[in-house]
């Protein structure tokens, strides 16, 4: 068995797809990652990405539970030309989420183009992406609009300004459901008022590791934010990646949040982290090193790995060079690590980039879209491995 | 402690106010006494007949707020309380109106006790829309200024609101900011 990853996919069905009038292929944004997972941006050690969504709805339309589908067509019909006609700077492009296949479902939930939520309703429905993926629009999602708006490392006042102009633009063309006393109106109570939610994706392998990441988790619950996985509920075991966002959207300013995060949650949560990292350099070398070993040898010598299996040992890739880039640590381990990173990236060293690529480019829906078929789940570990070796392996 | 007024030994537990052609009488006496002059009937009353004559004679909703919020559906869109039950989103916009005193406890217990929009508001809305927001939004500031007792800012904001509704302009330095 053989399974070369192919550059361009071929047998996946094409979503209704428009790039203005140029129809394009989502391959062609599947085979590399999104800027904002790109690993540069401020903090991007631990700070892997920020992220802010505003939830709307129309004024003079039911909420979308309430509505019929004709209802629901007009909504999404008239969102979509706004949407389109937005100045962005970028080029931006359109999908029918309700016509598209499940793996191209799959694929944007994968890469936070999408929802989960939004891949699995019914109706008609869509989403709005700029390219570069900085910005996203949900159409008939749980509200009528949800626009979202993402950057690499921590950046979320950037987010914010950016997301406020947005809204600002698309409020011109249309009037979104307001009221004086609750604010901004949404099917669901908990997004009433500012309808937004600030969220930032955080690496927190080192607090894992040290056992004290319920540190962090009271840190979180103290000050009134949920935790999730990167990739979805459960994830974050695997990964170390967390993501934490506020809850409370009512009777609290856009600006408050953002700087309540800026000012305190962010720099708290990174200093925790880089008191563990300090602690694993100076008392924990062996655990730290054997880590890191392990998901080297694993890495680069497996034949078959989950995407779970996957997530994990890279992540204690991600830990290696960022300690050998941020703090200067020359363990053992990091030295090989630093070493076999001089062979692949031409003397540049293993970059975040291509860590994070790996990340991204092996999960389910990446991999079989690349690929361009679908794929058993022994398949797809064994393309994963193969890609993951490739990468690591001069010689592979 | 009470003694018994009959037999002026026991300790009086059992306090008998008696309302007849305008006079008001006490008597205050012991269980036993109270039994032998048919007063007391029971000493312990199990805890669901106390709640269900409490109950008895509450006052039903529709009593109190006239129709129910429980048995209507939204002109609107036919939302009713018993799919939000099921459903946990809302049928319209309209129904944050029209439900505001069942939904008003879980908004409050959502947002963290806060009930007033704080924050952006659309650049179309009209001015007095705009006017009654900012209103809100300083009563909500005093709130919290005195919860948090700090009446340096509470008198301040005290004195913003009576200038609010005096109708006089506040300037930025006034608001803080």
């Amino acid at each position: 068995m053989y399974l070369a990853p192919r550059s361009s996919g071929v047998a996946v069905p094409e979503s209704d797809f428009t790039w203005g009038c140029i129809s394009m292929k989502l391959t062609d944004i599947s085979n590399d990652i999104n800027e904002w997972f790109s690993g540069a941006g401020p903090l991007a050690d631990i700070v892997v990405s920020s992220r802010i969504r505003l939830a709307r709805n129309l004024a003079g339309h039911k909420f979308l539970g309430h509505c019929s589908t004709a209802e629901k067509k007009e909504i999404l019909e008239k969102l979509k030309n706004v949407l389109m006609s937005l100045e962005l700077g970028d080029k931006i492009f359109y999908i029918s989420v309700d016509k598209t296949s499940v793996l191209n479902r799959d694929f944007l939930v994968e890469r936070h183009l999408i929802s989960r939520h939004h891949a699995l309703s019914k109706g008609p429905r869509g989403v709005v992406i700029a390219q570069g993926e900085f910005f996203t629009a949900m159409i008939n999602e749980e509200d009528h609009l949800r626009l979202q708006v993402l950057k690499a490392g921590c950046q979320l006042s950037e987010c914010a300004k950016q997301i406020n102009h947005i809204d600002d633009m698309i409020e011109q063309q249309v009037s979104f459901a307001f009221s004086p006393r609750y604010g901004y109106l949404t099917a669901c109570p908990t997004n009433l008022g500012t309808g937004i939610r600030c969220s930032v994706m955080l690496h927190l392998p080192a607090m894992k590791m040290t056992g004290q990441i319920e540190k962090f988790f009271n840190a979180a619950r103290n000050m009134g934010l949920a935790v999730r996985g990167l990739f979805g509920e459960g994830t974050e075991a695997a990964s170390d990646l967390y993501q934490i966002s506020n809850q409370v959207t009512l009777g609290v300013s856009e600006k408050t949040i953002v700087s309540g995060f800026e000012k305190t949650t962010i720099p708290e949560i990174v200093e925790y982290e880089n008191a563990a990292r300090n602690e694993l350099l100076s008392k924990q070398t062996a655990t730290l090193d054997d880590k890191i070993s392990r998901a080297m040898a694993l890495l680069q010598n497996a034949h078959l790995i989950s995407s779970h299996e996957a997530l994990l040992l890279l992540s204690h890739l991600r830990l290696g060079i960022n300690m050998h880039r941020h703090m200067g640590a020359t363990t053992p381990a990091i030295k090989r690590l630093c070493a076999l990173a001089r062979t692949t990236d031409k003397d540049k060293g293993l970059s975040i980039a291509t860590i994070n690529r790996l990340f991204m480019l092996t999960l389910p829906a990446h991999l079989q879209l690349n690929y361009g078929k679908l794929l058993d789940s022994t398949h797809r570990d064994a393309l994963r491995a193969q890609i993951i070796r490739s990468a690591l392996n001069q010689d592979t | 402690m009470m003694q018994c007024q009959i037999c002026n030994k026991k300790t009086a537990t059992i306090h008998l106010t008696e309302i007849a052609e305008g006079l008001r009488t006490e008597m205050h006496m012991c269980e036993q006494c109270a039994i032998e002059q048919g007063i007391a009937a029971k000493s312990q009353v199990s805890i669901n007949e106390l709640l269900s004559s409490l109950l008895a004679v509450q006052p039903s909703d529709d009593e109190l707020f006239g129709p129910s919020e429980q048995k209507i559906s939204c002109p609107h869109c036919g939302f009713t309380l018993d799919q939000f039950r099921k459903e946990g989103v809302l049928g319209c916009p309209y129904d944050y109106e029209l439900f505001e005193k069942s939904l008003l406890p879980l908004i409050e217990r959502a947002h963290n006790g806060k009930t007033n929009h704080s924050g952006k508001v659309p650049s179309k809305t009209p001015q007095d829309m705009k006017k009654q927001i900012e209103h809100l939004n300083l009563h909500q500031q005093l709130e919290t200024a005195v919860r948090n007792e700090d009446y340096e800012r509470a008198a301040k904001l005290r004195d913003k609101i009576k200038q609010f509704e005096n109708g006089r302009k506040i300037t930025p330095s006034e608001t803080g900011g």
